[in-house]
């Protein structure tokens, strides 16, 4: 017998502050993919969001003891796995 | 002569190592995108001479901005790399490296901010990371000098590797991971107090109270330092050269060398500010009125830049400036701006797209008067009360985002969104603070006075053979009906493409009303950048560009002119 986990998938946006994730998926053209995965955003790193702007403003999240800002058309294709 | 180029990912202290191996004084500060143009450098390197060069940072061989375009052009002049790695970020870092070490250069690689992973609990094992990369590695603290010569011993070690072969980027991905994960350890850390204070700067709410008190701290500053300054070292040391200049002036006598040296005396004393003579306001202006707040300014620059306190101003104000073309990136221009128009247009070059950069640098050739225009203003229209001061700085201020609003919507392009890494807080390194003033302060020294003798010989000049008074009485229609000045401001605004600072000052003679002293200092800081700016912005944007910069500017400057003059005099 085993315990079930409970995942479920969403954007980085979706995402309230303070809530992890750990990133599954990266959506978008390969240029997109490899600006983030080259400042530490990829896929199996957990990532926290630290704050989100108002009014569209940015997303600030921490990556391995790093903060990074960036947009919401950025983060909204980050896909991550919340663990409930 | 081997040709040794500095190359690693944004903000992990290149210049820093540069600096120390070449004895050139280089900018370094704590956020991405210090260095956006290539400092080259000569250095003896194991006895022979070689040239190092200073890249801008980039995170990977394929460019996403002109910076890093710069870097990917400078790798292929290289004969070694000395790849800088921060200590404190490997995994991120390495990919960078593997990259290089694939094109099969000869590369050592400095794990640079090793004091720093120490403090993180971070610990690597060097021999398995040396042994892995195939190349030798040395830990470094680049500011304070430590490794730096066991680094320059280990140069000749430095070869292409052996053990990391070209690999496609889910295979390099892998590599990263994997290497990181064997040399490297962390130990968990505690939440500190400086942790909380990053996280409340750069929340919305805490964040925008932190930044009221950061900019409000840093104008006190920058006043007090300047007019304590002025006060207690620059007016006590003119007060002390009066009686030489009056000697000087008793012996030339009447004439045009007196006019040329002296100047014009008011009741047969010196006015510093308005005889327009080489030794007396040549002076004066420079040293006693701009030099002071320079000093103040640069000093506040530093420590603001060093705290890694602005990627965290860029985030908050990055909504604003989205509406306006850019992003929060584009506040990096406003804030060097401020201290001189130079390099703030080339502090445009962070941004990704021509939309962005164009609108950036045109905004702030309008709106951003440099320190020595602003130490002019204080100085011209102080007297008169703060609230004309604050009435140019306001108008500007709005003009930066009427202007901005309009041109976000006109101008055709891309404008991406921010993606910035924020730096850790640091404590400004005094050594560091006071090179880096040192550094700017005589940069102004040795470019603007100069231009500022020219600028008077030429006024002193073209006084005399009546140009002046030629175009001011062509241009005095346009002055007078339309922005309700004397025709003679023309002259002013002429100088002003020279010196901006000098051309204030010349408005001082001219007796205008405190309020039109307002619409000419306003138009003064709209109508054109400066030489030095101009020739900048024409590399940055092309001719095109700065032809449709250029229209921009006047139009703006006119409308804004005209504006200014129905609101504050009336028709």
């Amino acid at each position: 017998m085993y315990l079930k986990m409970i995942t479920m998938e969403r954007t980085l946006l979706d995402l309230e502050p303070g809530m992890q994730g750990t990133l599954t998926r990266l959506a978008g053209n390969p240029g997109f993919v490899q600006k983030l995965r080259t400042i530490g955003i990829r896929e199996g790193k957990t990532l926290t969001v630290i704050t989100r702007h108002p009014l569209g403003g940015p997303v600030v999240i921490g990556v391995d003891g790093r903060e990074v800002t960036l947009g919401r058309g950025m983060a909204v294709r980050v896909i991550v796995d919340v663990t409930a | 002569m081997k040709t040794v180029v500095l190359m690693g990912n944004p903000n992990v202290g290149k210049s820093g190592i540069f600096s120390r191996l070449t004895g050139t004084r280089v900018i370094t500060s704590n956020y991405p995108g210090t260095t956006v143009d290539v400092s080259r450098g000569k250095a003896h390197l194991l006895d022979t001479p070689a040239e190092v060069i200073d890249a801008p940072g980039t995170y990977s061989l394929t460019p996403t901005n002109p910076a890093e375009e710069a870097a990917a052009e400078i790798f292929t002049q290289a004969d070694l790399i000395i790849n800088v790695v921060d200590a404190t970020n490997l995994e991120r870092n390495l990919y960078l490296t593997l990259e290089i070490l694939e094109r099969g250069v000869p590369v050592i690689v400095a794990l640079n901010l090793w004091d720093e992973a120490g403090h993180q609990g971070i610990t690597i094992d060097v021999a398995g990371l040396e042994r892995r990369l195939g190349v030798p590695v040395v830990p470094t603290v680049g500011l304070a000098g430590q490794g730096i010569r066991e680094l320059v011993e280990r140069l000749d070690e430095a070869r292409p590797s052996e053990t990391i072969q070209p690999m496609n980027e889910e295979e390099r991905w892998a590599a990263v991971g994997r290497i990181t994960g064997e040399v490297q350890t962390i130990a968990h850390r505690h939440h500190t107090l400086r942790d909380r204070f990053a996280e409340a700067s750069i929340k919305p709410v805490s964040g925008f109270f932190i930044a009221l008190a950061v900019m409000a701290a840093t104008l006190l500053a920058v006043v007090a330092i300047g007019e304590g300054l002025i006060s207690f070292i620059f007016e006590p040391l003119f007060d002390l050269y009066t009686p030489l200049a009056m000697q000087i002036s008793e012996y030339l006598g009447p004439g045009i060398l007196h006019d040329i040296l002296i100047g014009h005396l008011i009741d047969g004393e010196i006015d510093y500010e308005q005889a327009m003579g080489l030794l007396t306001t040549g002076l004066f202006v420079p040293f006693a009125m701009i030099l002071p707040y320079i000093v103040a300014f640069y000093l506040a620059l530093s420590i603001l830049e060093d705290t890694g306190y602005l990627p965290r101003l860029a985030t908050l104000v990055d909504t604003f400036f989205h509406r306006l073309g850019m992003h929060g990136h584009g506040i990096i221009s406003v804030f060097l701006g401020l201290g001189c128009n130079v390099p703030g247009a080339l502090a445009t070059r962070v941004l990704e797209t021509k939309k962005q950069r164009f609108i950036a640098a045109t905004l702030m050739s309008i709106s951003v008067p440099c320190m020595a225009q602003i130490a002019m203003v204080f100085g011209v229209l102080g007297p008169f009360g703060m609230q004309y001061i604050v009435m140019v700085f306001a108008t500007l201020a709005i003009v930066y985002i009427i202007v901005g609003l309009i041109l976000s919507r006109m101008v055709p392009g891309e404008c991406p969104e921010i993606f910035l890494e924020i730096p850790p807080y640091r404590v400004p390194n005094l050594r560091v603070t006071v090179s880096k003033t040192w550094m700017r302060v005589r940069g102004f020294v040795g470019e603007a006075i100069p231009y500022l003798f020219l600028g008077i010989l030429l006024v002193n000049l073209l006084y005399t053979v009546g140009f002046l008074g030629w175009l001011a009485t062509t241009f005095a229609p346009v002055m007078e009906v339309w922005l309700g000045l004397p025709g003679e401001a023309t002259a002013a605004l002429l100088v002003g493409f020279l010196r901006k600072d000098l051309a204030v000052g010349m408005l001082v003679p001219l007796g205008m009303t405190p309020v039109q002293l307002v619409i000419a200092v306003t138009m003064l800081s709209i109508y054109f950048p400066c030489v030095a700016t101009f020739v900048v912005l024409l590399k940055e944007l092309g001719a095109r560009g700065m032809a449709a910069a250029a229209g921009i500017m006047v139009t703006t400057a006119l409308i804004v002119g005209g504006v200014l003059r129905m609101v504050l005099i009336g028709f």
